[in-house]
């Protein structure tokens, strides 16, 4: 589903020439759910990046879905995205001017769906939003406005799921909570799911865990339920 | 069609939630006052095509000095062409032992087929609009005759074998020859009358017309069909021919009004880019999101341009009704000196509009919205990618090609387009530079007294771009205002003081020789003062220095205009007040001696002659010969009559001649003109006064109309200041959050935004006063040559609506943000 080969990203900084990844090498099959865990700045987000095509490596290649990403250009890997891959991200990035029901609305518009408004209500409920469709994100708590962001993720049924610390910007509840949501709606959709996250829980949810420090991936793949470092 | 969708859901959003207010506001105003223009001088250009085709009291007139073919006539009816027949000529018209020269107007029943004549009943009654023409043996006469022949309405005249009984008095015709030298006064009669007068007859001197009038199509085919067809001595006016001068000046002040809406245009765009940028850098987020969620990059930027035309689509609409109603308020004010009613717009100012809201949309918020496309879907990640830069090369070549397309549009002349963009490049530098000077200055004010005032400087000088702009946006249109508004006032009372209270108010014309000695002992008896006199020959000049004219190579245009016509000459001994002489000698009082003649240096230029050289002048007949002894220069605006062309006394005062003098009456005194008119018929008398006054009073319309249009520009001025306000609002939110969190009090922070913009308004009032004087100054010096102080109410004036204006707009637009509860601004972030 999702194969990466010799990662490399650099960038120029004042300093010289920076490595955030270094010959990063993975494979992740369909339907399975794969933590992405290290320290802060070891370059996670970086690789998630890259993985969902939404940066380009320096150096390698990724596999998404079949098909070579890093080949393709950036209108090819937003074709592939629009009906694809689903994202959730720390600070939700709802827009502003949208209503609940119109952010999870917009993938279905994009991709020219006719029953969007249907779709979307009924996404929000899977959600437990049912009471909220109305309601601008600032009238939203963070959990509330996370559920959304999930609803919008999941409304077009992707195949992968990236999430880069979808539980950081919340309370350990309700973390919690956003935490099962994801894993429920992953089992029933049969979704590969890609997550950065700093909770050992969270974690341990996952079927693997992949360790990165300094922009290496760590040696020896911990299996799930294992204790992570 | 998924495009056409999104955007158009992207648009209802984008409605809704505000964002697109100011931008939609400055291409509003933008096109409001392009299109209130528009409006209006279609309007008046119709107008005026109206009153060209009155000057002929039709469409089309087919003028023959003998009968004309009746075919055309019935050519004319298959048309469906309205038509109707005049004759003139002059004759003597005879009332018991008096006679005078008369011009006989014979009219068919349908005369006129455009315009109306004004009747009265009795001499210089009320007049009316007549009902049609006089009956079979009767006629209506001018007041000039009825003066001549000492007959009131109701008496009885011959003209040849004829009686008439004249029933009214004529006060106006539409196709009225203008031109007051040796015009007989007319007489109106019914056509059918003229054979029973005996009196044409094969060789005497008549002209035939006939009248032709119908829908500007109707009328082409049937001057095309008959253009082929005239005789030598039949000729065609059009509405086209009589309107030329008419249409000059109504392009001019077309485009001259369309100019001056340009301003609101540039101002207005400036604001519409400040939006578009605004919005711009809002939507980043939204626009790297959307390329996550799988929108290619093709798509965002046909998006952003399908949302862009409906906002064209949207303000065109919105903005031409604006405009539309706008018109009115210039319709109203033009009225009054048009004179009559404005026959309604056309569709055409519609373009105009679109074309507007195209150029602001296209040349100043389209490259920000673009620019904007290109976000890296990676900024969702990472925040602190940069937002793209658009190069100013872009962005201000663009505008400048925008606006420059449009005014090419507008003048349709590429020299003038060179200027206008010299103009208004020369305009925003100085008054940036100056703009730039007064926020520099600004900034010793820094450690004045307390919070409030430092906050407000402080951020005035932090906001240095944005607050020149906002200063210059305001103070270029406060200076147009104050500049008609206050500096005009003062230039006319200028040049009113500059006029001697008694200076001559009446002119008379026409005055025989004989006359001229009981016209003065009149006027010395009615008004202790005896007029002052000028005898005026008419003559056309033939040769120069033995050559006729014909083989004359004159220097230019205007020389060349001078052979076309009689020239009015005047002979004199003492040099007019208001003439220098600079070239050659002038003859002095008592010369008597051979002919010489003194010329206006200008025609002098013109005709290419010097001092030395001859000219020869036809003068009743009689070929006068003289040499040029002198040039002069002559103050026109001097209130004298002057003359191009004065010959010396002695033998000049042989030549056929009539009088003009020129008088001062009291008002109260202008009831004994009616007795002047009786006791020396043939006289004409114009009231200076009357005319002045309707100078002033169209000069007062005109001004009042671009002040009108002026407005729009302020408003303009106002949305910059708005557009400038939501550039900075997040900034002013999470500011005042801050200072809230701080303990400052609501109060104190929203002194610090009045101290802000009250100081702002004030910049831009000086920034108006000082170039409203300025302006005023070089006006008056230069053109107008008149001494100019500024009036101690400009500077006042100019601070305090700068400061009441901006101050108040711009705190009310800031209040909201604020106001806000800091929790809601800190959570947003
Ligand atoms: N465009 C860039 N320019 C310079 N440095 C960069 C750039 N992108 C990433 N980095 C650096 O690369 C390193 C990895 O960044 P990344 O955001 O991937 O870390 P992370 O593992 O997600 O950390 P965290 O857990 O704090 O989110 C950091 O040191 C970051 O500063
Ligand atoms: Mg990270």
């Amino acid at each position: 589903m999702l194969r990466a080969a010799g990662l490399t990203k650099q960038v120029s900084s004042p300093e010289g020439i920076l490595t955030i990844l270094d010959d990063v090498s993975l494979n992740i099959g369909r339907a399975e759910s794969v933590a992405l865990v290290g320290p802060s700045g070891a370059g996670k987000t970086t690789l998630l990046a890259i993985l969902a095509g939404l940066d380009q490596p320096t150096r390698g290649r990724v596999w998404l879905c079949g098909e070579d990403i890093t080949a393709m250009d950036e209108d090819g890997r937003a074709l592939l995205r629009a009906r694809r891959v689903g994202f959730v991200f720390q600070s939700f990035h709802l827009v502003q001017s949208l209503t609940a029901l119109e952010n999870v609305m917009l993938p279905l518009e994009l991709a020219g769906e006719a029953r969007a408004a249907a779709v979307a209500r009924e996404t929000l409920a899977n959600v437990g939003l049912s009471a909220r469709v109305g309601h601008y994100p600032r009238q939203l708590s963070g959990g509330e406005q996370q559920r959304v962001a999930i609803a919008r993720a999941f409304v077009m049924r992707p195949e992968v799921l990236f999430a880069d610390e979808p539980t950081g910007n919340l309370d350990s509840a309700t973390g919690d909570r956003i935490g099962r949501l994801l894993f429920d709606l992953n089992a029933e959709a049969k979704t590969t799911l890609v997550l950065v996250t700093h909770e050992r829980d969270l974690a341990a949810r996952c079927d693997r865990t992949i360790r990165i420090e300094a922009g290496r991936v760590e040696a020896g793949e911990v299996e799930a339920g294992r204790v992570v470092a | 069609m998924k495009v056409l969708g999104f955007a158009l859901r992207a648009f209802r959003r984008d409605l809704r939630a505000g964002e697109l207010s100011i931008l939609l506001a400055a291409i509003i105003v933008a096109v409001t006052a392009m299109t209130a223009v528009g409006f209006f001088t279609d309007r008046v250009g119709g107008a005026m095509k109206d009153q060209a085709s009155q000057v002929l009291a039709a469409d089309l007139v087919l003028r023959s000095a003998g009968p004309i073919s009746p075919g055309y006539l019935s050519d004319a009816r298959a048309l469906g062409l309205e038509f109707a027949e005049t004759l003139a000529f002059p004759t003597v018209v005879v009332a018991g032992e008096q006679t005078t020269l008369a011009a006989i107007d014979a009219v068919s029943d349908t005369y006129p087929l455009r315009g109306q004549l004004t009747v009265a009943d009795t001499l210089f009654g009320n007049g009316r609009p007549a009902t049609g023409v006089p009956l079979r043996g009767e006629a209506w006469a001018e007041p000039g005759l009825l003066g001549r022949l000492g007959l009131e309405v109701g008496a009885s005249v011959s003209v040849g074998e004829r009686s008439l009984r004249i029933t009214r008095v004529l006060q106006y015709k539409p196709d009225q020859n203008i031109g007051f030298i040796n015009l007989a006064p007319g007489l109106m009669v019914n056509l059918a009358d003229v054979p029973s007068f005996g009196v044409v007859k094969p060789g005497s001197r008549v002209t035939y017309n006939q009248m032709y009038a119908g829908s500007d199509a109707q009328i082409a085919t049937f001057r095309k069909q008959l253009t082929p067809r005239l005789r030598p001595d039949e000729s065609l006016r059009g509405r086209e021919d009589a309107g030329d001068q008419i249409n000059a000046a109504i392009d001019r002040a077309q485009r001259f009004l369309t100019l001056a809406s340009l301003v609101t245009v540039i101002l207005a765009a400036v604001a519409a880019a400040m939006a578009a940028r605004r919005y711009a850098l809002r939507h980043l987020d939204n626009i790297a999101l959307l390329k996550t969620l799988g929108a290619t990059q093709s798509f965002v930027i046909a998006v952003t341009v399908t949302e862009l035309a409906f906002v064209i689509a949207l303000t065109s609409v919105v903005g031409v009704l604006l405009g539309y109603g706008a018109q009115y308020g210039l319709a109203v004010i033009a009225a009054e000196f048009v004179g009559f009613v404005l026959p309604p717009a056309t569709g055409q100012p519609f373009l105009l509009g679109v074309l507007t809201a195209a150029t602001v949309v296209v040349g100043f918020a389209l490259p920000h919205l673009l620019s904007v496309g290109t976000t890296p879907p990676l900024r969702v990640l990472r925040k602190d990618l940069p937002p793209p830069r658009l190069s100013a090369a872009v962005t201000y070549g663009v505008a400048l090609a925008a606006i420059g397309a449009l005014v090419l549009v507008i003048v349709r002349d590429p020299l003038l387009l060179g200027l206008i963009a010299g103009g208004v490049v020369g305009t925003a530098v100085v008054a940036f530079g100056l703009g730039w000077l007064l926020v520099r200055a600004l900034s010793r004010f820094r450690g004045a007294a307390g919070i409030a005032w430092r906050y407000g400087l402080a951020n005035i000088a932090r906001r240095g771009g944005e607050s020149v702009v906002q200063i210059v946006a305001f103070g270029l249109s406060l200076m147009v205002l104050l500049l008609l508004g206050v500096v005009r006032n003062d230039i006319l009372k200028t040049w009113e003081q500059t006029v001697p209270a008694n200076a001559p108010n009446q002119f008379m014309i026409n005055i025989e020789p004989d006359q001229l000695p009981g016209l003065k002992a009149f006027f010395q008896a009615e008004v202790g003062q005896e007029p002052v006199s000028l005898p005026l020959i008419r003559g056309r000049l033939t040769a120069v220095n033995g050559t006729p004219v014909k083989e004359v190579k004159v220097a230019n245009a205007q020389g060349a205009a001078f052979l076309q016509r009689e020239a009015n000459l005047t002979w004199t001994g003492t040099l007019p007040a208001s003439n220098v002489v600079t070239d050659g000698t002038w003859w002095g009082a008592g010369y008597a001696g051979p002919l010489q003649l003194s010329l206006d240096a200008e025609l002098a230029t013109n005709l290419g002659v010097k001092v030395g050289d001859s000219l020869t002048f036809n003068v009743a007949g009689e070929d006068i010969n003289a040499p040029i002894t002198s040039l002069r220069t002559i103050e026109w605006d001097s209130f004298q009559p002057n003359f191009y062309v004065v010959l010396s006394p002695g033998v000049s005062a042989d030549l056929p001649q009539t009088y003009l003098a020129s008088v001062f009456v009291p008002r109260d005194r202008v009831e004994m003109l009616s007795r002047l008119v009786r006791q020396f018929p043939g006289v004409t008398v114009l009231d200076l006064e009357v005319i002045l006054s309707q100078v002033r009073a169209v000069i007062d319309k005109a001004s009042m109309a671009v002040q009108y249009v002026f407005l729009f520009t302020l408003l303009a001025g106002v949305v910059v200041l708005l557009a400038a306000i939501q550039l900075t609002r997040d900034e002013r939110r999470f500011e005042s959050a801050i200072l809230h969190t701080l303990g400052a009090a609501r109060r104190k922070i929203l002194q610090g935004v009045a101290v802000e913009f009250v100081t702002l308004g004030s910049l831009a009032g000086v920034l108006a006063a000082v170039g409203a004087t300025l302006l005023g100054w070089g006006l008056a010096t230069y053109a107008f040559k008149l001494e100019y102080t500024v009036s101690a109410l400009l500077w006042p004036l100019g601070l305090a609506t700068g400061a009441l204006i901006v101050g108040i707009t711009g705190t009310l637009a800031t209040r909201k943000a604020v106001n806000e509860p800091p929790i809601a601004v800190l959570r947003d972030r």
